[in-house]
């Protein structure tokens, strides 16, 4: 397999930008939980928010393989912000993007697209998780207006301080979901205070309540009572993005041990000369070639056109899983350090394990694998 | 403003590379980076074109390999690039890569030409003054802060102490050090439109040079030989026993640092 130009380039500055701009301060905002607008405003001058979009709405008019190979590099350092970005784009923008009009788009894109401001997507709600479909917000169309009612839960990116607007899924008559853009400075939205998490702490989640929240007719995306499949391509796309963070994960997990392992003494060696560690750090290599390959693959079917549901779905679940067990094996090597916050393996240990649940948990991704090779199972 | 700004491919620093054992030189890989010491220029290069409607045009002398250095540089947003690549040049000294980068910045014509003030691989920190001299035009060294006056340049002239303040009128040369400003990160559309941006290729030749006037052949110094830097030796410890101090001020008054 081998990567365009463009890609070995970019991968470059990524590399260069997040061991600079983001690696540096990752443990200070996970110890404080603090959401970095100033490195968001940095991403935002590299035009990573933009990537995949439209030249005319301020895009780079990159493939989806780009937007990999920036949340792989961010991720390879810092967790938090490639889900920032992951979600901001991915969840964000692309529904606007690709269910939007011209002039929804012209309204909405061109601050979101610049990382002016974010964009947050409300599906999850605190009784329909993985049954996403079982939504009970509700969006009573009313003089011209959409009157939401309802809740939602664990939305990322929909609370900080430059959060535009969040779009959601809601149930607009018996059957139907559509899906509405809610901006945040609307009456009745109302964002509670963020979730105590056991990782990502940099990263911002929120619940969220709509009590009599109007927003204009116009704020539909796309058709009415297209919401559910709508969710479901955009979630599509999502999967190989989290896929990505899974590698860069991997990754810096291999990286950090082959480095320790060659300097920690015990029983007058060095641990990287025993077998049981050795053999750990070769299997991490391994874990991260197949992880990487997979979630390129995936992409690339998407990029040139393919049929990419069920490649998404296994590089996510295989990417995934293989990061929750890649930081537990990293902290094993680092041994009694590899369990202090200060040590980067132990952040991407609780960094890791909602991989395996955002977007699809593995149970959800064995689902759609398994219907994919024409199991009827349920 | 016509801007010409110099920049050498190098090998990456971050992975080992070789000399060979016979010439002495550095065994170039066909992937080589843009020197980080030219980030610097490149980004001076690029704010003095965007505040003049001005152009931004690359000078190296190197092989091209895959150009990745010099479209890192055009990445960030230079306007194009004059590459002198000839089999004749390898084993060129300093002299000679300056009389080589003068002649091609003299044919295309230039208001300010910008350099780093040495480079990572080579460092012998002559190649701008010698620019200057060959083209002659003032140079204006060490710059830690760039000005545009009335038809002139004033720099901050970084010195041992402090700084000197310096101006010349133009056409100028000027050397600028790392921290002179913030070079920014290529994006993925400068990626893009690096690629079909303009890439000269010369030859010595082409610079009216002959094969007898540039390279090993007309190079006025020769490495007689290479030797690795010695391993580091053990440090020492010194215990305390209270006075630990005082015998760690003799160590320090040995090796002359106080
Ligand atoms: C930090 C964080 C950020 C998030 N960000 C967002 C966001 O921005 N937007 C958003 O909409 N959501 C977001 N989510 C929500 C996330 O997508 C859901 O948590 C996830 O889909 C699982 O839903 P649930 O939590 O309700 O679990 P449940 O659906 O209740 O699942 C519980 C368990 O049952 C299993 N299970 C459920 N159904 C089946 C089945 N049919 N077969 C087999 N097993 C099953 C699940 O796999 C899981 O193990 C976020 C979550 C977290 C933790
Ligand atoms: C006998 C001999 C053989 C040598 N053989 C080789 C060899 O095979 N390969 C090799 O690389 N060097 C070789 N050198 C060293 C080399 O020729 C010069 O020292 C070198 O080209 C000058 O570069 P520097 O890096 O020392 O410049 P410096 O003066 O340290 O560089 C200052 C700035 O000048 C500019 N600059 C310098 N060189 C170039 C360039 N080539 N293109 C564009 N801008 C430039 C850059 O902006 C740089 O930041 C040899 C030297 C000798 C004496």
């Amino acid at each position: 397999m081998e990567f365009k130009e463009e890609h070995v380039a970019f991968r470059k500055v990524m590399r260069d930008f997040a061991d600079a701009e983001i690696a540096p301060f990752a443990r200070e905002w996970d110890r404080t939980k603090t959401f970095p607008l100033d490195a968001v405003a940095k991403m935002g001058d590299l035009g990573l928010f933009g990537l995949p979009f439209e030249e005319r709405y301020g895009g780079s008019d990159s493939d989806f393989t780009t937007l990999c190979i920036a949340i792989e590099e961010l991720g390879r350092v810092d967790q938090s912000m490639a889900i920032t970005l992951e979600a901001a784009v991915g969840l964000g923008i692309n529904p606007i993007a690709e269910f939007g009009t011209d002039e929804q788009k012209e309204r909405w894109l061109p601050d979101l697209v610049e990382g002016r401001a974010l964009a947050a997507f409300g599906l999850t709600e605190p009784d329909a998780g993985s049954d996403a479909g079982a939504t009970r917000t509700k969006a009573d169309l009313v003089d011209g207006e959409w009157v939401i009612n309802g809740s939602k839960a664990f939305i990322t990116n929909s609370g900080t301080d430059i959060t535009s607007l969040v779009t959601i899924t809601a149930r607009t008559g018996p059957g139907e979901i559509s899906t509405i853009v809610v901006p945040t400075d609307t009456p009745g939205f109302e964002v509670e205070p963020p979730y105590d998490k056991m990782g990502w702490h940099a990263s911002d989640t929120h619940p969220l309540r709509f009590d009599d929240c109007r927003v204009p007719e116009g704020n539909l995306l796309g058709e009415r009572g297209q919401g559910f499949r709508q969710f479901l391509s955009t979630l599509d796309d999502g999967r190989i993005a989290i896929a990505a963070l899974a590698v860069g994960v991997i990754q810096s997990c291999l990286e950090e041990s082959i480095a320790y392992a060659k300097e920690r003494i015990s029983f007058g060696k060095e641990i990287g000369a025993y077998q049981a560690i050795a053999f750990k750090i070769a299997d991490l290599e391994v874990a991260v070639e197949a992880a990487r390959l997979l979630t390129y693959k995936a992409a690339w079917l998407k990029d040139t056109g393919r049929p990419y549901k069920h490649a998404a779905a296994r590089a996510k679940l295989f990417a995934t899983e293989a990061a929750v067990d890649a930081t537990r094996e990293a902290t094993q090597i680092f041994g009694g350090s590899g369990f202090l916050n200060d040590s980067p393996v132990a952040r991407h240990y609780r960094d890791a394990k909602v991989l395996e649940i955002g977007e699809g948990t593995s149970e959800i991704q064995r689902l759609v694998i398994a219907r994919g090779l024409g199991l009827p199972v349920r | 403003m016509r801007i010409a700004v110099c920049v050498k491919q190098i090998p990456d620093p971050a992975t080992p590379y070789d000399l060979d054992p016979v010439t002495h030189r550095v065994v170039r890989p066909n992937d080589q980076v843009l020197d980080d010491t030219d980030r610097f220029g490149v980004e001076v290069g690029l704010q003095l074109a965007e505040a003049s409607e001005g152009t931004v045009t690359l000078f190296s002398m190197s092989p091209s390999g895959s150009l990745q250095g010099i479209r890192q540089a055009l990445a960030m947003g230079a306007d194009k690039a004059v590459i002198i690549d000839d089999e004749n040049l390898a084993g060129s000294d300093a002299l000679t890569t300056s009389r080589v980068l003068a002649a091609a910045i003299e044919r295309e014509g230039f208001d300010l030409v910008i350099a780093g003030t040495e480079s990572t691989d080579g460092y012998t920190g002559v190649v701008p003054q010698q620019i200057a001299e060959l083209v002659d035009v003032p140079s204006l060294t060490f710059a830690r802060k760039v000005e545009v006056t009335d038809g002139g340049i004033r720099i901050e002239q970084q010195t041992a102490g402090g700084y000197d303040v310096v101006e010349a009128p133009l056409p100028a040369l000027l050397s600028v050090t790392s921290g002179v400003v913030e070079p920014r990160y290529p994006t993925f559309k400068g990626i893009m439109q690096a690629k079909k941006k303009p890439i000269d290729t010369l030859t010595a030749e082409d610079l009216g040079f002959s094969a007898d006037q540039v390279g090993e052949a007309a190079a006025g110094q020769t490495i007689t030989s290479v030797e690795p830097i010695p391993a580091r030796e053990a440090g020492e410890i010194v215990e305390d026993d209270g006075e630990g101090y005082l015998k760690i001020v003799a160590l320090l008054e040995q090796v002359k640092v106080i």
